[in-house]
């Protein structure tokens, strides 16, 4: 049996790295007793796929975790397991079964949308220029661990959400694809906001036919 | 008043594994601070990756938190590039659960395990903002409190430290926060007087040290009536039921593994062992405890593996029997079982094999000494011809790989003796490659004797870096090609370790000054800083060799003596003796050889004990 869970990321939890979140999942999982389907192996692990990794630092208001199950067990009381044996900063907030048999959840991910918070104290005028000019350019050629890459086509829509002195916020949406996936991080850096302090929260991962 | 996220989220993003930062793990017990009565912070003074597998805090932070009135919670020393990042931003040392400054709690209690966390420990009070030495903090500050291994010699850091607790915590920790809220609001003194009352307790500011010209000890006094002396450590006559609620990391961290001590002391008496000569007597958790334990544990923190904690496995009675149970019960539940410090037995290998199922990463012994002799010195006797069989044994169950640990530097060793290190191993290769071939591998490690007080060598001296180094460059030579790995310590930080474990009051002065210099994380290679640690010396105009290398007289009076473990002295001398004569003595479950535990502790005694039910006292 294979479930999809969507799930939270935030407070202490922003700071654990994709892999080690994986194994707060493995044990928040042993600890609700539900009927995990393990690999094979000497080292057998649980079953467990997820979307697309959140960077350490980021965090995640609706991210993907696919689960097996090695028997059915009701999705009702799967999640009443679950929740109450979550750390802090981790959110349970839906489970659905899916065919086991269907794709991996990481090749349905085709983008992912940020909520973006620059803070202060900035001036914040020039920023609307700015992004009508980033999304004007043809090309915005970049760099990243000595390979060269461009940024444009990976920005699919960006958007200013909320302006202040205190802070600013941005919304984007950025393709999310096996070799082609863009970091806000970058599009910050485009928009000469990387020397302030910046939140990023992955508000939602899109999937391929509209998911 | 709390440190802010908000503060704390701008420095994260540019240290390393920010996660061992900001707490929230699964079991963290997060009290109402302004309701509590007494705050407590347990402090390990390294980094968060090894001291959340220190299980003697784990203990305390159950018990206290167990508490309705007491809030336990923890800190521990960031790295370096944290420490740098909260100074500059003037953030002061914090607790994971509720960010509140470690200088707002009234008791700071840290576990000093081993020497090379010392220059840590101040890191840790200044990082906090509270005064170095004890004699400049008054009750506006936290009483500063001190446990662990390394504090059976509390005296190198008897200036930094308001008060030790020596020995086993868990009824001494509850009894002083029940003796601080009656002295809460009085004078420092008066709360180091209320806790000097509570035994096992030892307050280094009541006692005046005397010394000769030579530098020798001339006598330890007691300044007040509180003051005992020697403070004798405390002792759980029974193991209290072992915490379950362990705190799950969000990180990856040393030993990322949930732990059960099922036995506490070592009938064994090897000579060289501080943890057992200082942890006697043997006191085992019975079986279906440590079953139930085993189950809440897992229950409660969904660790896919469990360590079964003691400093000999192999000599749980129901060892077996154990390790059966928890097969057949934990069978399908993909837990796998750890068990540290087996003998080389057959016994041993069968319960090796229970556990590995099927999964062989590396069979590891022990022996500490490669000849018969050696083994007799220190008191740890297994023939030759029994070790290779077991190594024999070893690679045909499967294992490829072994790994053997051995000391140099011990009382009485020849350079034959050290040679038959390198043939031993290669002895043992030569085993495994008839079944393995060129897969076979032995790994050997050496480790120097660093002659620990409390122990029948703590009259020996450190041997000289030069002969040290003379026996690891036979090994390096000796040790060569496929299938054999050496590894070893570099001889600079064992003498600090040895000078700072054998040391006496006046070393605070060194500690601060090689704090001072920059010395931190002593224990950690790339940061070891030996030019510090010597001129911190010289200024102070002390010499490490005095206490690390010098061979003391019979009667000389230690620094140590201050604290009794229950063993007698006339024990160890006898030990140290039988050491020179090549003697063993049988392990004390077969018969009780009056070291002193029970005509000290013996009305204490629990069925938990392993003493021979009879015991005689023979005559001196």
């Amino acid at each position: 049996m294979r479930l999809r869970l969507t799930f939270s990321k935030d407070g202490p939890l922003t700071y654990t790295s994709h892999l080690d979140l994986l194994r707060v999942w493995e044990r928040s999982l042993r600890r609700a007793g539900v009927p995990l389907a393990y690999s094979q192996g000497f080292n057998p692990r649980p079953r467990l796929q997820p979307a697309a990794a959140l960077p350490l630092g980021h965090t995640g208001g609706a991210e993907w975790l696919d689960v097996w199950l090695e028997r059915p067990f009701p999705v009702g009381r799967f999640a009443r397991a679950v929740k109450p044996v979550l750390p802090a900063g981790l959110t349970l907030a839906q489970v659905e079964t899916v065919p086991p048999k269907g794709p991996a959840l990481q090749t349905l991910v085709v983008a992912a949308e940020y909520r973006v918070e620059v803070a202060g104290p900035l001036d914040a005028a020039h920023v609307p220029d700015d992004i009508e000019r980033l999304l004007a350019a043809a090309e915005l050629p970049r760099e990243r661990r000595g390979k060269r890459y461009d940024l444009r086509p990976l920005i699919e829509a960006l958007w200013l959400e909320d302006e202040g002195p205190e802070r600013l916020v941005l919304g984007m949406r950025l393709a999310a694809r096996a070799g082609a996936t863009g970091r806000p991080e970058a599009v910050v850096d485009s928009l000469g906001l990387s020397g302030h302090f910046v939140r990023y929260h992955r508000r939602r991962l899109i999937l391929s036919g509209g998911g | 008043m709390r440190v802010e996220w908000e503060r704390l989220e701008r420095l994260l993003p540019s240290v390393r594994k920010p996660g061992r930062y900001v707490g929230g793990e699964y079991n963290a017990i997060v009290k109402d601070w302004e309701a509590a009565a007494v705050r407590v912070c347990l402090a390990f003074p390294d980094i968060y990756d090894l001291g959340m597998s220190n299980l003697g805090l784990a203990i305390l932070y159950d018990i206290l938190n167990g508490l309705p009135e007491v809030l336990a919670e923890r800190a521990y020393l960031p790295w370096v590039d944290m420490i740098a990042a909260l100074r500059r931003a003037h953030i002061p040392l914090y607790s994971l659960e509720s960010r509140h400054p470690l200088a707002e709690f009234d008791i700071l209690g840290v576990s000093l395990p081993y020497e090379q966390l010392y220059t840590n420990l101040l890191e840790m009070l200044d990082l906090a903002g509270l005064p170095l030495l004890a004699a400049e903090r008054d009750a506006r500050h936290p009483l500063v409190l001190a446990g662990g291994h390394a504090v059976f010699n509390p005296e190198p850091v008897a200036d930094f430290v308001d008060a030790f607790v020596i020995g086993d915590g868990e009824e001494a920790v509850v009894e002083i926060v029940r003796a601080y809220e009656e002295v809460r609001s009085a004078p420092r003194e008066a709360q180091l007087r209320a806790l000097a009352r509570i035994p096992g307790v030892y307050v280094p500011r009541f006692y005046d040290v005397r010394y000769h010209s030579d530098g020798l000890i001339a006598g330890i006094e007691p300044r007040l009536p509180e003051a005992a002396l020697p403070v004798r450590r405390r002792l759980v006559p029974v193991l209290p039921p072992p915490p379950t609620r362990l705190i799950v990391p969000n990180v990856d961290v040393a030993h990322n593994r949930a732990e059960i001590e099922i036995q506490r002391g070592c009938m064994r008496g090897c000579r060289f062992c501080h943890a057992g000569m200082i942890t006697r007597p043997v006191r085992e958790r019975p079986v279906e405890e440590v079953l139930d334990a085993v189950a809440a544990i897992l229950r409660q923190t969904g660790f896919e593996e469990i360590s079964l904690l003691s400093l000999s496995s192999s000599d749980y009675t129901a060892i077996g029997e154990l390790v059966a149970a928890i097969d057949r019960r934990f069978a399908g539940t993909h837990t796998s079982i750890s068990l540290p410090a087996l003998r080389a037995d057959s016994f041993s290998v069968r319960l090796a094999e229970t556990i590995a199922r099927g999964r062989h990463t590396g069979f590891t012994f022990a022996p500490e000494a490669a000849t018969e002799r050696m083994r007799r010195v220190i008191n740890k006797p297994i023939s030759t011809d029994q070790m290779l069989a077991v190594a024999q044994e070893v690679f045909e169950r499967g294992w490829r790989t072994i790994k053997l640990y051995f000391m140099i530097g011990l009382p009485g060793e020849r350079m034959e003796d050290v040679a038959a290190i390198a043939d031993l191993a290669r002895r043992v290769r030569g085993l495994g490659r008839r079944l393995h071939g060129r897969r076979a591998q032995v790994n050997v490690s050496v480790n120097t004797l660093i002659p620990k007080p409390h122990t029948p060598f703590q009259w020996v001296g450190l041997e000289s870096s030069t002969t040290i180094r003379e026996k690891q460059s036979l090994l390096r030579r000796e040790l060569r090609g496929r299938g054999l790995k050496l590894d070893y310590r570099d001889t600079e930080a064992t003498l600090l370790e040895a000078a700072l474990a054998r040391g006496d009051r006046r070393l605070g002065r060194v500690v601060r000054r090689a704090w001072e210099l920059g010395a931190r994380f002593d224990a950690w290679d790339e940061q070891f800083d030996l030019g510090a640690w010597l001129r911190a010396f010289a200024e102070a105009h002390l010499d490490p060799d005095f206490y690390a290398r010098r061979e003391r007289g019979e009667h000389e009076i230690f620094p140590w003596d201050v604290i009794s473990t229950g063993v007698r002295r006339r024990f160890l001398w006898r030990e140290y003796r039988r050491s020179q004569q090549e003697e063993t003595l049988t392990h004390c479950r077969e018969e009780c050889h009056n070291c002193g535990i029970l005509a000290t502790y013996g009305d204490l005694r629990s069925a938990q004990w392993q003493c021979p039910a009879q015991y005689e006292k023979r005559r001196e």
